[in-house]
């Protein structure tokens, strides 16, 4: 006799799952990766595979031999900690700093909280920040590794924008002398920058991977939006009440990982808010935050701190930013 | 320009692959076995015996209380046993078994082909005459129609609207009779028209029924007041409130019901039964039925007579297909997974749907990822992940109630659209239950 099968509606399911959301957002991240193995060439790769394959090791052998659980490392979001955590370092990283992170990024940062879904702070900006306040010099040192598609590099720079901007600023100068010195042109900025981490090489190749993300429906375009529109707002003021010594908004926009940050850190499902009114709030918070630090703090970038405290008030904002119920209450007792 | 409603929905591929399958008379089998639990509510009692003779049309069960309605006999033949028989979960439910003779039907149903368009009966006379034809909704509830259409004194009816969206994945039973009945159904709206004392009505159609929409507003012509209403596709357009909302920008409050805003919404197939009981005397005891999925050979509509059993059905469309994995009354969305093939149709069923393993099978269960994805496709602006979350907390039916868990209408966006598997709605139906039941019980102050 055969078997049916009987289970309550609904009887289909689209056909979204972890596993795809996650493997979008690698393709959307495709772009900027091709765009830094084109300008760093070997340690671009290097960072990207040890970083996903400690990442999955890690929750392998912590979920396998520690927990006892189900090992769940086929669902790709390891692996994406892993190449999420690659792209924030800076290029001459050695082996050894992204193995360091990863193994935060996993063990502590999302392990601990019980794995996928369950963390409160964003694995790869955690693994990140502990390399920063770690390992200083080297997460600072942004010295261009030798490329096999391009050698002879043009411009070997070895701060980034923002640093130069304030270690200028500290000593003195005013900032269009720093600015042109050091020729950042918007331009330049947006298709291929000097300074930066693995992944914001190309601002352009980040934006074509939220236009990705967006048309696939894996996230939706408040939190970036915010974000970006707060910086660019509260930069304008502060630029045009002294242009001598705040930076501008194209300038800060384009610089620091605000773009990597905002498309790809940001939005998180799990360290980000369930509603519109909250990613809203979320996102204005990590621009004000990223703006004082980079202002008044004493990095230059901030990005990162940025994302990690508005971490912290995501279940608030899921508590007090309610979706709009259908129909009014009436109480008919 | 399309409307819909504003809050959630999804997106499902509708399959409606028996759009252009006319309506066909499915042949009367030598056996009926009618069910007199026909619908939610009191079940009706039954008032023929063993050896009775019936006639198509005739009464055999009355209704036992307010949420009740008549039961009619779908053949003609001798009744051979009145008892207890599986329904299609398997739960034992009475059953009326008749043994078929011929097909001869009561004198007084007209079964001529003409369309009668005057309406010379008087509210009163209008509901007596539905009550007495066991009309229940056919849009999946299947509640009586007679108590939609007698709203409490205090609350006035402004509107009638008539669903004709069929928001669910592969069902064409109503697409089927707008293309094929269209003057029908709206003599039907104007009779509940006049039930009702109101003088607008709209009829909501999704558009991917471009036809029944062409059809509807050709035949709508001759009624002023009766306005077609071209739906965007979203499921689930269909849903009681979000049709309301579609079509007025009228909110129903929660738990309130349609008639709090104005509206009474009935089903397309209601208002043909409708017609058929005001103007032709004609009971309800058939029905159209889409019998499809991918893996049935030959995917038709069929006008059904209740009580035919599903076994039976899959014998005209071919057999029982060798990779079907599921039956399922209904639709994919909301329709109920049959576990008894030989319990038989009702008068609300519209659909036979067969499934394959891979179309239909569950897949595994993972973390809550918090993407959010259910709480942007509920309908309601409801938070599933928290319902779930509170839920599987257990003993949490204050907050639960405090989530408004009992405004879920329980359409499976949720548990359609979660990327993690999780069993969103199953879980949110059964707390749904008990604080419904908690919040019942409670004093009133």
């Amino acid at each position: 006799m055969r078997k049916l099968i009987v289970s309550p509606a609904p009887h289909i399911h689209s056909k979204e799952n972890t596993k795809s959301l996650m493997r979008d957002v690698i393709i959307a991240l495709s772009p900027s990766l091709l765009v830094s193995i084109y300008f760093f060439g070997f340690s671009a790769i290097k960072l990207v595979i040890v970083g996903a394959f400690t990442c999955v090791l890690v929750e392998y052998l912590i979920q396998k031999y520690l927990l006892h659980t189900k090992v769940t490392i086929n669902d790709y979001s390891a692996a994406l900690t892993g190449v999420l955590l690659a792209l924030n370092l800076p290029p001459n990283s050695p082996w050894w700093l992204i193995l360091i992170g990863s193994i935060v990024a996993i063990g502590i940062a999302k392990m601990t909280f019980g794995g996928l879904g369950q963390n409160v702070f964003n694995p790869a900006l955690v693994g990140r920040v502990f390399l920063l306040i770690s390992f200083p010099a080297l997460m600072t040192d942004w010295s261009i590794p030798q490329s096999w598609f391009r050698d002879g590099i043009d411009a070997v720079s070895s701060a980034t924008p923002l640093a130069l901007v304030k270690e200028g600023l500290a000593a003195g100068q005013s900032l269009p002398d720093i600015l042109a010195a050091n020729d950042f042109s918007a331009k330049q900025m947006l298709f291929v920058k000097m300074g930066g981490s693995v992944g914001e090489v190309s601002a352009l190749a980040l934006i074509l991977g939220f236009i990705y993300l967006l048309v696939r429906r894996v996230i939706k375009p408040y939190i970036p939006v915010a974000i970006v529109g707060t910086i660019f707002v509260m930069t304008l003021i502060f630029n045009l009440i002294d242009p001598a010594h705040f930076t501008g908004p194209a300038f800060n926009i384009l610089t620091g990982g605000v773009l990597l940050g905002s498309i790809f850190m940001a939005t998180d499902y799990a360290t980000s808010p369930m509603t519109t009114k909250g990613m809203i709030i979320y996102g204005v918070g990590i621009g004000v935050i990223t703006v004082l630090i980079r202002y008044f703090g004493s990095y230059p970038e901030g990005v990162s701190f940025a994302i990690l405290i508005m971490n912290a008030t995501v279940p608030l904002l899921n508590k007090y930013c309610k979706p709009a119920r259908f129909g009014k209450e009436v109480h008919n007792g | 320009m399309k409307k819909t409603f504003k809050i959630g929905g999804v997106h499902p591929n509708d399959n409606k692959l028996t759009s252009d399958a006319i309506i066909e008379v499915f042949p009367v089998l030598d056996t009926a076995y009618i069910s007199m639990a026909q619908h939610l509510g009191a079940p009706a009692e039954p008032i023929v015996q063993k050896g009775d003779k019936v006639r198509v049309g005739q009464v055999i069960g009355k209704p036992t209380g307010f949420i009740s309605g008549f039961v009619h006999s779908s053949v003609s033949g001798t009744v051979t046993s009145v008892e207890p028989l599986p329904d299609l979960a398997g739960n034992p439910v009475t059953h009326v078994v008749i043994a078929v003779e011929g097909d001869e039907w009561c004198e007084e149903i007209d079964r001529t082909p003409d369309i009668k368009r005057d309406i010379p009966y008087s509210s009163e006379e209008i509901i007596e005459k539905i009550k007495n034809a066991g009309i229940v909704g056919l849009g999946g509830a299947a509640f009586p129609t007679h108590v939609k259409l007698n709203p409490p004194k205090d609350k006035k009816a402004e509107f009638l609207i008539l669903n004709g969206s069929e928001c669910e994945p592969y069902v064409t039973a109503d697409d089927r009779i707008m293309k094929e009945r269209p003057e029908e159904i709206l003599i039907g709206a104007a009779i509940m028209m006049k039930a009702l004392n109101v003088d607008k009505a709209f009829v909501g159609i999704e558009e991917n029924k471009p036809q029944a929409i062409a059809s509807m507003k050709k035949a709508a012509e001759a009624f002023p007041q009766i306005e077609i209403v071209t739906l965007k596709k979203k499921y689930p357009q269909g849903g009681e409130k979000q049709l309301i909302d579609s079509v007025t920008g009228r909110r129903v409050p929660s738990m309130g019901l349609p008639i709090d805003v104005g509206v009474v919404v009935q089903n397309v197939g209601t208002s043909l039964a409708v017609y058929e009981a005001v103007q032709k005397n004609q009971p309800l005891f058939e029905g159209v039925v889409t019998v499809t999925g991918h893996c049935v050979t030959e995917q038709r509509n069929f006008l059904l007579r209740i009580g035919t059993p599903f076994s039976k059905i899959l014998d005209a469309v071919g057999g029982l297909p060798k990779d079907a994995a599921k039956f399922i009354s209904g639709g994919p969305m909301m329709g109920k997974a049959v576990a008894n093939i030989d319990a038989s149709t009702l008068k609300g069923t519209s659909a036979f749907l067969l499934m394959t393993e891979e179309e239909t099978r569950r897949k595994e269960e993972g973390n809550c990822i918090r993407c959010g994805k259910c709480t942007e496709a509920c309908p309601m602006g409801l938070e599933p992940y928290l319902l779930n979350k509170l839920c599987r907390a257990g003993n949490r039916y204050d907050d639960l109630e405090k989530e408004k868990i009992f405004d879920c209408i329980e359409c499976g966006c949720c548990l359609y659209t979660c990327p993690a598997n999780i069993p969103l709605l199953d879980i949110i139906r059964i707390n749904k239950a008990e604080v419904i039941k908690i919040m019942r019980n409670r004093p009133k102050k």
